[in-house]
């Protein structure tokens, strides 16, 4: 059941199209982190309009797939794939971090429908996936759940406790993914503190490790689809990715973590997504 | 009298809501025995997770199992469910609003000879503060099974906090326990003694001393903490023109806190605050550190009398 190759190219064209609103929605709201949702674009992508079961007419829907962003920061990245799914109006996407609006600078699942749970404190989502994957079980439901993690974000010590806790428990209904930009707030992982061996670590921790290009949509389907006939054990897929893919702009450059374009920037970026075509 | 202890009460609560309702989970981080919860693993052992030494990851599962349409119920000893956890406490449970419970055993001094590391005397201050938290103290079993009972039918996070030791049963099978709803069991009028968890039974004695000295202390059990019964402090306040809180706890931000913040801001009357003092627990047995720490209903006694010497 792979992806066909229009699929494929539609989900590129997809991505591209969420990379533009991404852009034109920081560069409008002044605040936000630009190089964390770009790096993901293209998992997110795959994910909400190729490989999970949702209705965002329904987002409570009981049959769902759920998806957990673990890496909160990347929530301008998840507000624009919620947006071009159905879940609520493109337009709504501008008032990212004002006063009063529902797309919080970190997802709150008290106010966004489609945001399953209020993330933005690094390290704790894969617990709660984990939660969601046990209820599914106990439910003897075949909703699938999926879980994105920052490179950096698997520093925190609570990340290995799930690890633990999903291989224990044999939780072959989730799947995390973690999006190696291989970058964080203060310089390169490898420098702040580093992490690879990722899929070792993962591996070693009993879990099904799948390494692919996080921006090749081919790769990407195929992983989730491969993540599916695991039996018995999670899957982890590390996404090789570059932090602010997308344009020479934003690309590798650490200081575009939790900065915004300025108008020239996001011009030139625009430009390049629009040549990429 | 009879004594239980309010985690025995707590693991015999989880057992029969199991039985009641299907979506009843139970995690725990390694202390099954301690906390009681074995109980409910026993009895419903799919519907039980351990999750090892990890009580972050604990919270954050229960976190996910509630999302799910789960009722979690996670214990552990006070000091590392809301130490050690907090954060995930506050992010994953709280700020969501999810319908966790978080059932801690072993608080206070009285967890005895393991030490100032393992007694945990500022757990109910770091709940407290945190929005949508419900924070319950009950005095013994019987208010124990029925605020397990309370909890689980309230929508949104609760923090409970349980002890290790027997405490003498204090209400009948008639008392009514509701969430946010102090109870008198003397009203008084020279002090009101404020007493919340195995303290209520200490100021019960100290009522019976006092009374031998001609004093009338009313007594009042404060179980909930948050949201903190204000129109009981106050009208205590106003008969008796002086109040005793006891808790075994800091009293510095809890009951003491809480009380302290209700008289100040509506009905400012002498108060002294009976609790650890700013300092850490120590080795030791119960009873012998009850008394070390100034918990005693003798101690309850000096408190009542400095209070009522410092009324005009």
């Amino acid at each position: 059941m792979a992806a066909t190759e229009e699929q494929v190219k539609a989900l590129k064209e997809k991505a591209r199209n969420v990379r533009v609103d991404i852009l034109k929605m920081l560069t409008e709201c002044g605040s936000g982190h630009t190089g964390g949702s770009l790096s993901a674009a293209d998992i997110a992508t795959a994910l909400y309009f190729y490989k999970m079961k949702h209705d965002p007419k329904q987002p409570k829907w009981k049959d769902r797939d759920n998806f957990i962003l673990s890496k909160g920061h990347a929530a301008p990245l998840l507000y624009t794939v919620l947006a071009h799914a159905g879940y609520f109006a493109t337009s709504e996407l501008c008032t990212l971090r004002k006063l009063g609006s529902r797309l919080q600078g970190h997802p709150d699942s008290k106010y966004l429908p489609g945001v399953e749970i209020s993330t933005g404190s690094l390290g704790q989502g894969l617990s709660v996936a984990n939660g969601l994957a046990l209820a599914h079980k106990l439910d003897k439901g075949a909703n699938r759940v999926y879980a994105l993690l920052g490179d950096g974000e698997i520093q925190e010590g609570q990340v290995w406790e799930a690890a633990m806790t999903a291989a224990h428990y044999k939780l072959d209904n989730l799947c995390a993914m973690v999006d190696n930009n291989g970058l964080q707030i203060d310089g390169p992982v490898a420098k702040v503190m580093g992490v690879e061996p990722i899929t070792d670590k993962f591996r070693a921790f009993g879990w099904e490790v799948l390494d692919i290009d996080g921006h090749d949509m081919a790769q990407i389907t195929a992983a989730l689809d491969k993540a599916e006939t695991i039996k018995g054990k999670p899957t982890m897929i590390v996404c090789r990715t570059v932090k602010g893919k997308g344009s020479p702009v934003f690309e590798g450059k650490v200081e575009f973590h939790g900065a915004t374009p300025t108008k020239e920037q996001c011009a030139t970026a625009l430009n390049d997504l629009a040549v990429c075509k | 009298m009879t004594k239980v202890a309010t985690r025995d009460a707590y693991g015999d609560a989880l057992v029969n809501l199991g039985k009641k309702r299907n979506d009843v989970v139970v995690l725990d981080a390694d202390l099954s025995g301690s906390t009681k919860t074995s109980k409910f693993a026993k009895a419903y052992p799919d519907r039980f997770f351990n999750v090892g030494i990890a009580e972050q990851d604990m919270v954050g599962t229960a976190a996910g199992l509630a999302l799910g349409g789960k009722l979690p119920f996670c214990s552990t000893f006070a000091v590392f469910a809301t130490g050690r956890a907090w954060e995930q406490i506050r992010q994953s449970v709280c700020y969501p609003n999810l319908s966790v419970k978080v059932v801690a055993s072993h608080a206070g001094v009285t967890v005895g000879e393991d030490g100032g590391s393992h007694q945990s005397v500022e757990d109910i201050a770091v709940m407290r503060v945190i929005p949508n938290m419900t924070v319950i103290v009950p005095a013994d079993g019987v208010e124990t099974t029925l605020a397990i009972e309370a909890v689980a039918e309230h929508n949104g996070p609760c923090y409970v906090r349980v002890g290790r030791n027997k405490v003498a049963t204090l209400f009948g099978a008639d008392y009514k326990f509701q969430i946010g709803k102090a109870h008198v069991f003397h009203e008084g009028k020279d002090v009101a003694i404020i007493a919340t968890g195995l303290m209520t039974a200490e100021a019960l004695k100290a009522r019976d001393l006092l009374k031998a000295e001609g004093i009338d202390a009313g007594v009042i059990n404060m179980s909930t903490i948050k949201p903190i019964d204000a129109a009981a402090i106050i009208a205590a306040a106003k008969r008796c023109g002086a109040v005793v809180t006891a808790e075994e706890h800091s009293i510095i931000g809890g009951l003491g806190g809480a009380v302290a913040e209700v008289l100040s801001e509506s009905q400012p009357v002498p108060l002294v605050r009976v609790g650890i003092k700013d300092t850490f627990g120590t080795s030791g047995e119960s009873e012998g550190l009850l008394k070390h720490y100034g918990l005693s209903p003798e101690d309850l006694c000096t408190a009542a009398k400095e209070a009522i010497k410092k009324k005009r």
